[in-house]
């Protein structure tokens, strides 16, 4: 094969990789271009403050459903973060090599990969099939289930990098194994841990399969975290299958809300993170 | 790890201890708790209709007749399709990003490809029900039809919302999980062997070739699987696109006609289902899909920490 030839093929594949490249992240600029310009149009004071007018009639807002979605959120963080935090230090100080350590890291594993409407179909058969109604608590316990394993392989990772110098030297200087772990190793660790929390939080904001039979929506103003709560996440399913324009256009307006959220924590993670992927050499 | 010192045994650290192991095996009870409610909760459906939720192909909440084929055979058509397509794809944005990308368009490139995994689904949903799906109907699925329509999977009419559609998004979809796991994988290999072939005056394209995907083949195959699980799990933008017909693949076999999957039949469904029969019969089909994810994983997951056992990706 002469050398002519293998340049040939070289620049080829290039083209081609660049080709495969640019169709990949075509999609993605269209996504975030239709939602900014279908978006931006929709929100203005009142869509942000007030409750949904009633089907067929003009103006209304969606605030009760960013309340919902943020009290959703703060619920679920409540119950995952802590949960998250405390079993991958478990995993990380406690227990490397135990029956229930593999346990654990066989189950984090395993929650990771199944799919978010299997969470929404545990919390609708374990709490709305027993309180008898839709509430606000079992889409908190479905997202929280959800913030768990990514927030314990987090912590569990970020701690594991942590230099056993460290944890020689507080030993030698006799402080407690607990004080050690949540305040020596843990506060070294705390950016990488930071970093999950929030990319886990980002995930549940957009997550809507688990909200679907358990939070429900409602149309006007949470009452109380046992009853059905709108969320933006299910406002943008009911509004989008509407097909009724005013309705759309507040899909819009409040899948740009999400995207925000979802791009600017994305953005501020890497600032702070160390780069995801090393170059090939 | 240090070994616990005796000396400084104290109630404090013995009391935290049990609290991780609690908090820990907590975490264990609740997946336990959750396959045991899906059985639970799906028993009435198991005893009553037995296999033939399985088996059948007919479903009709208002008759008692759950049959799930369709479901299943729409999740399994729309996955299967979409990886496939994603595979390609993938490859070409993991060996562009690993051997032709400049720096700065890396940094760049592995933001879009971590924003392409971040965006909700549901917002996927939106872009295809309202912007994808009129321009495919007019653009390329009338076309085809008016082609080569006598061909059943590709006859008329032409739906924007089909599993022709789904797949597509869903192919979108699976596309960052794929690739952001091979560019990982390709950035992994051993550096001598690429500089010993550089050094030959090899291409960076034969660089790839004979040591790249030789040394990632098997994790770039369970990134694959990964990916497959993915699409077989996505509700809402399936929800949105699909159209929700269970005419297909019995019915019509045409790839423009609207179908069904497991996700998009209970996301439809469950809130409104009121017979107990038929709400068991919506969380059985959610038992049938984690059961087939929790499979798939696994096997991803074994290849992927037997790779790593060898030493190389």
């Amino acid at each position: 094969m002469d050398i002519l030839s293998r340049r040939g093929r070289e620049r080829l594949i290039k083209y081609i990789c660049l080709l495969l490249t640019v169709l990949a992240v075509v999609p993605l600029l269209w996504i975030i271009g239709e939602v900014v310009y279908n978006g931006v149009s929709a929100i203005n004071l009142e869509f942000l403050t007030a409750l949904p007018a009633p089907f067929g009639e003009s103006g209304g807002g969606i605030g009760n459903a960013i309340l919902g979605t943020l009290i959703i959120n703060a619920m679920a963080s409540l119950f995952g973060i802590p949960v998250g935090i405390l079993t991958g230090m478990y995993l990380s100080e406690y227990d490397r090599t135990s029956r229930l350590g593999s346990a654990v890291r066989t189950v984090i594993e395993s929650l990771s990969g199944v799919p978010s409407i299997i969470f929404g179909i545990f919390a609708y058969s374990l709490i709305v099939l027993t309180v008898r109604h839709y509430t606000a608590i079992a889409a908190a316990f479905a997202l929280g289930l959800m913030m768990i394993p990514l927030i314990a392989k987090a912590t569990e990772e970020s701690m594991k990098i942590v230099s056993n110098d460290i944890r020689e030297a507080a030993i030698a200087l006799g402080v407690p194994k607990w004080v050690r772990t949540t305040k020596i190793v843990f506060s070294i660790a705390k950016g990488g841990i930071l970093t999950g929390c929030l990319l886990a939080f980002a995930r549940i904001s957009g997550e809507t399969a688990p909200l679907l039979f358990t939070s429900l929506f409602s149309f006007y103003w949470p009452i109380g975290i046992d009853q059905p709560m709108a969320s933006l996440q299910v406002l943008i399913y009911n509004y989008a299958m509407s097909g009724f324009q005013n309705w759309v256009i507040k899909a819009w307006g409040a899948s740009l809300l999400l995207v925000i959220i979802v791009v600017s924590i994305n953005v501020i993670v890497r600032r702070f993170a160390k780069p995801k992927y090393k170059a090939g050499v | 790890m240090p070994r616990r010192n005796s000396r400084f045994f104290n109630l404090q650290d013995s009391v935290f201890k049990y609290l991780l192991i609690g908090v820990s095996a907590f975490v264990v009870l609740l997946f336990i708790t959750l396959f045991y409610m899906l059985i639970d909760r799906s028993f009435p459906s198991i005893s009553i209709n037995g296999l033939s939720t399985l088996t059948g192909t007919v479903w009709n909440s208002a008759a008692g007749i759950f049959g799930a084929v369709p479901a299943i055979a729409g999740t399994l058509f729309s996955a299967v399709i979409a990886t496939l397509f994603a595979i390609p794809i993938s490859l070409g944005v993991a060996i562009y990003f690993t051997e032709y990308a400049p720096s700065r368009i890396k940094s760049v490139l592995s933001l879009f490809i971590d924003l392409l995994a971040a965006i909700p689904s549901v917002i996927y949903g939106i872009w295809g029900l309202w912007v994808i799906s009129p321009l495919i109907k007019i653009y390329v699925q009338q076309p085809i039809v008016g082609a080569i329509g006598f061909i059943p999977i590709f006859a008329g009419p032409a739906y924007g919302l089909s599993i022709f559609l789904a797949s597509m998004i869903l192919t979108i979809m699976v596309i960052p999980i794929i690739s952001s796991l091979s560019i990982e994988l390709l950035g992994g290999t051993p550096p001598s062997l690429r500089e010993g072939l550089i050094s030959l005056g090899a291409t960076k394209w034969e660089t790839v070739r004979h040591v790249g995907i030789p040394f990632a083949r098997l994790g770039i195959f369970s990134a694959i699987i990964l990916g497959l699980g993915r699409a077989l799990g996505e509700t809402m933008a399936v929800t949105m696109v699909i159209g929700n017909s269970y005419l297909w693949p019995f019915e019509t076999s045409s790839l423009f006609a609207p179908a069904t999957t497991i996700t998009s039949k209970i996301a439809s469904e469950l809130y409104e289902a009121t017979s107990t029969l038929h709400i068991a019969s919506l969380i059985e089909l959610a038992l049938i899909l984690l059961v087939i994810t929790l499979l798939i994983n696994t096997v991803a997951r074994l290849i992927i920490n037997r790779t790593i056992k060898r030493g190389y990706y």
